[in-house]
């Protein structure tokens, strides 16, 4: 059957993992019970395990589901220490469901398949030589993709049970308080493992700096932790954030930021009190500046940013250009520190980040979002996550969650080198065009037409030529050329979910 | 014409395509590498085999490394890889362009 999006899905697949097609971005106000942990009781003093592998021992079980997060992101040095330990004691069949993956620990997932150790996985996203391995068929069961707002309502729900939650710390004391912010690896806000922490049945949290009980500011608390083991390094402070962040000089990048600002700045939310969400792409930063001098010119201030969260952003905030910075997560070590020092930045869990299933999460209150893309098409679909040879090679991250803004924009070169971004239909829907609003380019702008409104607000700026979608489209396809359709195979290996746990696309076998 | 040296013309830069050409035996063999060959790897072969047909080249040995170029990019770098093959750059195509 086809969902709303025009996406073919197997009514077999469907039907085996009882799946709802997608239908609308539209959640409604339904009446959802909540899953609890299993609690093991204790009265803290043995928490303390000398080594990962007795951990392992005494947790791990054949058929489990475990989790990671990914707040390390390239230095992380836990994930693969444990998965080593895991692999060697020879347990089977688990289910991986960290927060998402990143590129230092594709070839221990690899070999994780490969020995059996690990049949089901769902992430964020995966790229490089993991996503090259599953889009060639390696793992027999569908990867599930969810955005991060998803997984904390599929968490919530029960949709993941995790079994065992690796998490890797800054800092921890004896019983298991802990932050993100202290230490030689920090990263600032806990954010997506705040919910492995709450909703685990057992949580092991991995540190190689134990600090004197009790241990605060506590973002995890030691009534949800079962162990601490003491590590010799968790992660590489190098390769967990960029360093400083850089103004793009790209004149392209230039040019889409400023129009961005344009567009933002002519919308109806461009006011006193207004709210936003920036990527860390180097076109997002530069949009934080261009909109820092526009706040400034126009009198203007923001009661809050959201999302991933870097310096530039934080600057704003010391500025008092912004009132509070809603922080799930820190790309870089300015605005990890930002967090530990400014009283205004406030720690958020994946739940009250973006979870749809919720007493209202922050990006329903979000007003403008800047978002990127891989492909975005003629009906506004964006896709994040399948490169333009068909193989994965992205991460939903918050996309589906932030495009609930009020205003979305998208912001995507025409074309980078000879593959067109704007294009007839994308390979994998990931955000439906319906969350979408306005597509910026650097040779102009297209606005949904379902907003009149922002039609008519938008379409005489100088210097911001409006298109439609199907110009900007035809604009690319002159330049590149056509190219030749995609191939696949009839298997699935993957499967996207939109954030409310229906199935928006797959992602197929592709055919070498 | 026929191809009196190996030449190359073009750089690694993205958008750009480095072509090389030396003697062949018969027809073009063309070994392409790039991120885009799936979807455009014949059009940039047609490209390249039919510019070198207008030099008056009718066999060479064709390796071209490729970084996203548009088919303009492509047809220039052969034309000069191929005029340098072919040792007639003091008398430039203009036809061919």
């Amino acid at each position: 059957m086809k969902n709303s999006v025009n996406r073919e899905l197997p009514e077999e697949l469907l039907k085996r993992l009882s799946y709802e097609a997608f239908e609308t971005t539209e959640i409604g106000h339904p009446s959802i019970q909540r899953v609890a942990p299993t609690v093991h009781v204790s009265t803290g003093d043995d928490k303390v395990v000398d080594s990962i592998k007795e951990v392992v021992k005494n947790t791990v079980k054949d058929g489990m589901t475990i989790s990671f997060h990914h707040h390390f992101r390239n230095g992380d040095f836990v994930f693969n220490a444990v998965m080593r330990e895991i692999i060697d004691q020879g347990i089977k069949d688990l289910t991986l469901a960290p927060s998402s993956l990143t590129n230092v620990m594709n070839d221990m997932v690899i070999e994780a398949i490969k020995a059996g150790t690990v049949t089901n996985i769902t992430s964020s996203g995966m790229r490089g030589s993991l996503g090259d391995f599953v889009s060639h068929g390696g793992l027999e069961n569908p990867v599930i993709f969810r955005s991060h707002g998803n997984r904390a309502r599929a968490i919530e729900h029960g949709d993941i049970k995790i079994d065992v939650a690796f998490l890797g710390v800054p800092n921890a004391d004896r019983l298991g308080n802990a932050n993100g912010m202290e230490g030689d690896a920090v990263f600032g806000s806990l954010g997506y493992a705040l919910m492995d922490a709450q909703y685990a049945n057992t949580v092991v949290l991995l540190t190689d700096n134990i600090k004197p009980y009790p241990n605060t500011p506590a973002s995890i608390r030691q009534t949800q932790v079962d162990y601490v083991v003491k590590v010799d390094k968790v992660g590489d402070p190098e390769k967990i954030g960029s360093g400083a962040t850089r103004f793009t000089k790209d004149p392209k990048e230039l040019k889409i930021a400023s129009t961005v600002n344009d567009v933002i700045v002519n919308s109806p939310y461009f006011k006193d009190g207004f709210s936003f969400q920036t990527g860390s792409g180097g076109a997002a930063l530069a949009v934080t500046r261009y909109l820092r001098q526009a706040m400034i010119d126009n009198q203007i201030h923001a009661s809050f940013a959201l999302g991933g969260i870097t310096k530039p952003t934080t600057d704003l905030l010391n500025e008092g250009l912004i009132d509070r910075v809603m922080d799930v997560q820190d790309f870089d070590k300015g605005a990890a520190e930002s967090m530990h020092t400014n009283g205004k930045q406030q720690e958020i869990d994946a739940s009250w980040y973006a979870d749809p299933d919720n007493k209202g999460a922050m990006v329903d209150q979000l007003d403008v979002v800047i978002l990127s893309a891989l492909e975005i098409d003629t009906k506004f679909n964006v896709n994040v996550m399948s490169g333009s040879d068909g193989v994965i090679r992205g991460a939903i991250g918050g996309h589906q969650d932030a495009a609930t803004a009020k205003l979305t924009i998208i912001s995507a070169p025409l074309v980078r080198g000879r593959i067109a971004t704007v294009v007839p239909d994308v390979t994998t829907v990931v955000t439906p065009g319906e969350s979408v609003d306005v597509l910026v380019t650097e040779y102009g702008i297209a606005i949904n037409p379902n907003r009149k409104d922002l039609i008519s607000a938008l379409s005489s700026l100088p210097g911001v030529p409006v298109y439609s979608i199907e110009e900007l489209q035809k604009m690319a396809q002159d330049k590149v050329g056509e190219p030749k359709p995609l191939e696949f195979t009839d298997r699935t290996v993957a499967l996207i979910e939109y954030r409310d746990g229906t199935l928006i696309d797959t992602i197929r076998e592709v055919k070498d | 014409m026929e191809i009196k040296q190996t030449a190359v013309a073009g750089t690694l830069e993205s958008s750009d395509i480095q072509i090389m050409i030396s003697k062949g035996t018969n027809d073009f063999e063309i070994e392409l590498e790039s991120d885009v060959k799936k979807q455009f790897g014949d059009q940039i072969t047609k490209v390249i085999t039919d510019t070198l047909k207008q030099l008056g080249v009718t066999s060479a040995k064709i390796k071209a490394v490729d970084k996203g170029a548009l088919d303009c990019v492509i047809k220039a770098r052969t034309i000069a890889a191929g005029q340098r093959a072919l040792g007639t750059t003091d008398k430039p195509e203009w036809e061919v362009l």
